[in-house]
């Protein structure tokens, strides 16, 4: 392989002659009193993967949103290919053949594939040849760059990975030679973003170039020949990839050294605070998604259940702070047994001093058209004055508090909660709960999707807790998180445990086989294998910021 | 044979009746595939149908009426393009808005212009769209069972009838096989997809409601001066309404929608038979309770028999470019 495809240098050597791909020069742009890109240079290099890193909000989406037409910059040069360009809208910029895959998926969900990779580019008034000739290419595509999709299927059967090459092929069949992808892998399992990284590099090596736009560095390491990194808003610096490290591209992207490793003493376990007994819980389709689990959780420790996603952890999490009655089983709260059901068994358990931070914070953590101060008492506003009264000033000056504590920007109690970056979303929903004193704490997923600065604090937050003597049940997918976080792990394969670790000891090869169901007497049946293009464990299940020794090196 | 020619007598007020709902409920398909709801149809059927008979009694003709019923209902159409598509306002509300416009309007200038209480002058002849009668009819009225069929049941409608009839099969066509119909639907689903794909979402959505008013404006018409002989007060009678059940129970598909409002007709015209009909052990059942019976049975079907009606996904939800 490494002799029939260049390697990045030898790319980037024998583009050199050419004009670059895209080249950006001092672009800028304002929304009201915020400057979102702030006299951008940038220059992509023809047939090669070109990364863009930098924290949420750094103004990474608005540049490529410039870039595809979407906004107008206030000023600035774009060329593409060496031309000058004014580009106005998409599909100004799909004729200069730039194309975009979103990171939310533009397609309709009740079309077929074939039916969504033409609308906007159709040939003529009628469809039938249009659809003839489009399928004829698909097949061509298919085979190329193995975009392997049923033409035939409805967008909604379709697993989120294979929507994704939809969007890709959309691209392709619209000509496009330069390819924007915007955090394509954060809704990707990490079998799917191998397969799309595959795909990618297949592209580039047919001579597509590729602008790829994350906040992983693992990503960047893996793919890409180049990166640029960018900060509030400035680009701050372009490197090769082979020669820089994650460690630097962190700092960079920060601004500052961070705390790549999480600084906590050893564990003090107290006495028994949360305890499962043989819980059997199943999902609205009436399958049994957690098979008979019992485990405990002490005072001053915590608990990481690893896993890869849809094991049952998020039924697990529902079950026991009350969203979803448990079939069989029992959660014992401070050794009083606690009933989940009905539909105030959430209240139940926080009255018992159970604290729950839910996986999914826009669908059950806020209510993002409300205002910060009123997420900020979700759930407790009983406390807030009585029968009908509700102490405005009260949940405010409380909110308050919890914004500078917590460090929540900008600090406004009275900004709608979808104007909040998604690190801020979650710092608000955490505040909430960690501020009552609970005695018991479930985190579900704490760090998706939020960057690196905000993850460090959630982080350090979570081990406070734990040194204030709390019992904390911790639930994550980023096995560097759950590592770096635990004091014990319990690893849950199809709704059982299959196996506890201890953090300090324990091997990752051994805990991926663990995660992929391999143990002793059991010898995962066909369907729950993981399919054969899954790279070694290890570097698949964690995907996230470097956290371990090995990555800074 | 008394039976068979009952039959047939019911079959064709079915067809009579069904007309502007067939009309009505395919405007609305192709507004709410666009993602417009349009709650104003009631009051496009009333304006157009007072339209066309004003003009038709002022001008003695009725192809001027049809041109005036459809250019009432394209007017209204713009007042509710503007506010739901430009000014991003709330659809439901735009179109009840309408539908009240639309009932004081018509009595209003009825009276004012023509001074009979809302009503417009009588029309005859030329005022109004008579039926046709297709080749061979009277030649096959006395042949068994298809001579009645044909004579009475397919030929003897006016041409909006018939226009009615084959805006069915050019929808489906328009709506499944052409470009425009493949941009229509994803715009009533995922707008920002087209957006993305750089088509204007406003200019689909708005030739969606020039299409809505044109089919709109020919039922309005067909109800004052090919069904009846004169514009009167409230004479679309809910028809907008229903034709917008009709829709939901199609599922937004153009044949099921013909299906549902020829049912719709059907009841109707069985509702005017049963009138003054003595059932055996019951006697004469009260006219009320008869003319209750198809929105009994929308609410029933609604209820709980033709499954999940999924509406268009973006249908009234105004599209913002901006995030």
């Amino acid at each position: 392989m490494a002799t029939l495809t260049p390697n990045s240098e030898q790319r980037l050597n024998s583009a050199a002659a050419l004009p670059a791909a895209i080249e950006l020069d001092g672009i800028n742009k304002h929304f009201g009193p915020v400057h979102a890109n702030r006299d951008i240079h940038l220059s992509v290099t023809r047939g090669t993967v070109h990364g863009i890193v930098g924290e949420n909000g750094a103004g990474k989406s608005t540049l490529m949103s410039i870039l595809y037409g979407f906004y107008t910059a206030d000023s600035g040069t774009i060329r593409v290919g060496g031309k000058a360009v004014t580009i106005t809208d998409s599909r100004h910029a799909l004729a200069l053949g730039i194309g975009m895959v979103h990171q939310h998926f533009m397609l309709v969900d009740n079309f077929t594939v074939i039916e969504n990779i033409v609308l906007g580019a159709e040939d003529s008034a009628l469809l039938g040849r249009t659809l003839s000739k489009a399928r004829a290419q698909l097949k061509q595509l298919a085979t190329d760059y193995g975009l392997e999709v049923d033409p035939d299927a409805l967008i909604e059967d379709l697993s989120v990975g294979q929507q994704q090459r939809v969007e890709i092929l959309k691209a392709l069949y619209r000509g496009a030679d330069i390819l924007i992808l915007d955090e394509p892998t954060g809704v990707l399992t990490p079998a799917e973003a191998d397969h799309l990284f595959r795909i990618l590099r297949k592209l580039r090596d047919e001579g597509k170039t590729i602008i790829l736009i994350t906040h992983k560095l693992r990503e960047i390491m893996a793919i890409t020949d180049e990166v640029s990194v960018m900060r509030q808003g400035a680009m701050v610096k372009t490197l090769t990839t082979s020669q820089t490290n994650p460690g630097e591209l962190a700092e960079l992207m920060v601004g500052r050294r961070v705390l790549l490793r999480v600084e906590k003493g050893p564990a003090n376990p107290g006495k028994v605070m949360l305890a499962v007994d043989k819980l059997v819980v199943t999902d609205d389709l009436g399958v049994e998604r957690v098979k008979s689990v019992s485990f405990e959780v002490r005072a001053g420790e915590i608990v990481g259940i690893a896993g890869v996603a849809g094991n049952g952890q998020s039924e697990l999490l529902e079950a026991i702070s009350g969203m979803r009655d448990q079939s069989s089983g029992q959660v014992l709260v401070n050794g009083q047994p606690v009933s989940a059901f009905g539909d105030d068994g959430a209240a139940r358990l926080r009255e018992v001093g159970l604290a729950h931070v839910p996986e999914d914070r826009l669908r059950m953590g806020l209510v993002t058209n409300f205002l910060e101060w009123e997420n900020a008492i979700l759930g407790y506003q009983n406390d807030y004055g009585q029968g009908l009264g509700l102490d405005i000033g009260k949940a405010k000056a409380e909110a308050r508090e919890r914004i500078a504590q917590y460090d929540i920007r900008p600090a406004n109690t009275d900004l709608k909660s979808a104007n909040f970056s998604g690190g801020n979303q979650q710092k608000i929903v955490l505040a909430r709960e960690m501020e009552r004193n609970p005695d018991v704490l479930i985190v579900g997923q704490p760090t998706r999707g939020v960057d690196i600065g905000a993850i460090e604090f959630i982080h350090n937050q979570i081990i406070k807790m734990r040194d204030a003597g709390k019992a904390i049940l911790l639930v994550s997918v980023e096995l560097d998180e759950i590592r770096a976080l635990s004091d014990r792990i319990l690893v849950l394969f199809d709704g059982e445990i299959v196996g506890e670790a201890d953090p300090a000891t324990a091997d990752e090869g051994e805990l991926g086989l663990l995660m992929a169901g391999v143990h002793e007497g059991h010898e995962p049946d066909a369907a729950a294998r993981l399919p054969e293009h899954v790279t070694p464990v290890e570097k698949t299940l964690t995907e996230m910021s470097p956290k371990t020794d090995r990555d800074i090196r | 044979m008394g039976y068979y020619t009952d039959l047939i007598l019911i079959l064709d007020s079915t067809v009579r009746l069904a007309i502007p709902l067939i009309l009505a409920c395919l405007a609305g398909l192709y507004s709410e595939r666009a993602g417009i709801v349009d709650i104003g149809l009631e009051g496009k059927l009333l304006g157009s149908a007072f339209g066309a008979a004003a003009t038709a009694a002022v001008t003695g003709s009725a192809w001027m009426g049809l041109f005036a019923g459809v250019g009432v209902a394209l007017g209204m159409s713009a007042i509710h393009g503007i506010a739901s598509i430009n000014l991003k306002g709330n659809q439901t509300i735009s179109g009840v808005a309408l539908n009240f416009l639309a009932a004081g309007l018509t009595t209003f200038l009825g009276q004012s212009w023509f001074h009979r209480g809302g009503f417009t002058p009588q029309l005859s002849g030329d005022q109004r769209f008579g039926p046709i009668t297709l080749p061979f009819a009277p030649e096959l009225a006395n042949v068994p069972v298809i001579g009645g069929l044909y004579s009475e049941l397919i030929s003897g409608h006016n041409i909006l009838a018939y226009v009615a009839f084959i805006a069915v099969p050019v929808t489906a066509w328009v709506l499944f096989s052409t470009r425009f119909g493949l941009r229509l639907r994803a715009v009533g689903e995922n707008p920002k997809a087209l957006d993305t794909a750089g088509i204007s979402v406003t200019l689909l959505r708005y030739q969606a409601l020039i299409i809505t008013a044109v089919l709109v404006g020919i039922g309005g018409t067909y109800l004052s001066i090919a069904q009846s002989a004169g514009f009167n007060n409230n004479m679309s009678a809910g028809r907008g309404y229903i034709a917008l059940a009709a829709l939901i129970f199609a599922k937004w598909k153009p044949w099921p929608a013909l299906a549902t409002c020829l049912l719709f007709g059907f009841l109707d015209a069985l509702q005017f038979r049963l009138q003054g009909v003595q059932f055996p052990y019951i006697g004469e059942v009260p006219v009320q309770a008869i003319q209750v019976l198809p929105y009994l049975l929308t609410i029933i079907l609604l209820a709980g028999f033709i499954g999940r009606a999924v509406a268009p996904k973006a249908s009234g939800i105004p599209y913002t470019k901006e995030r």
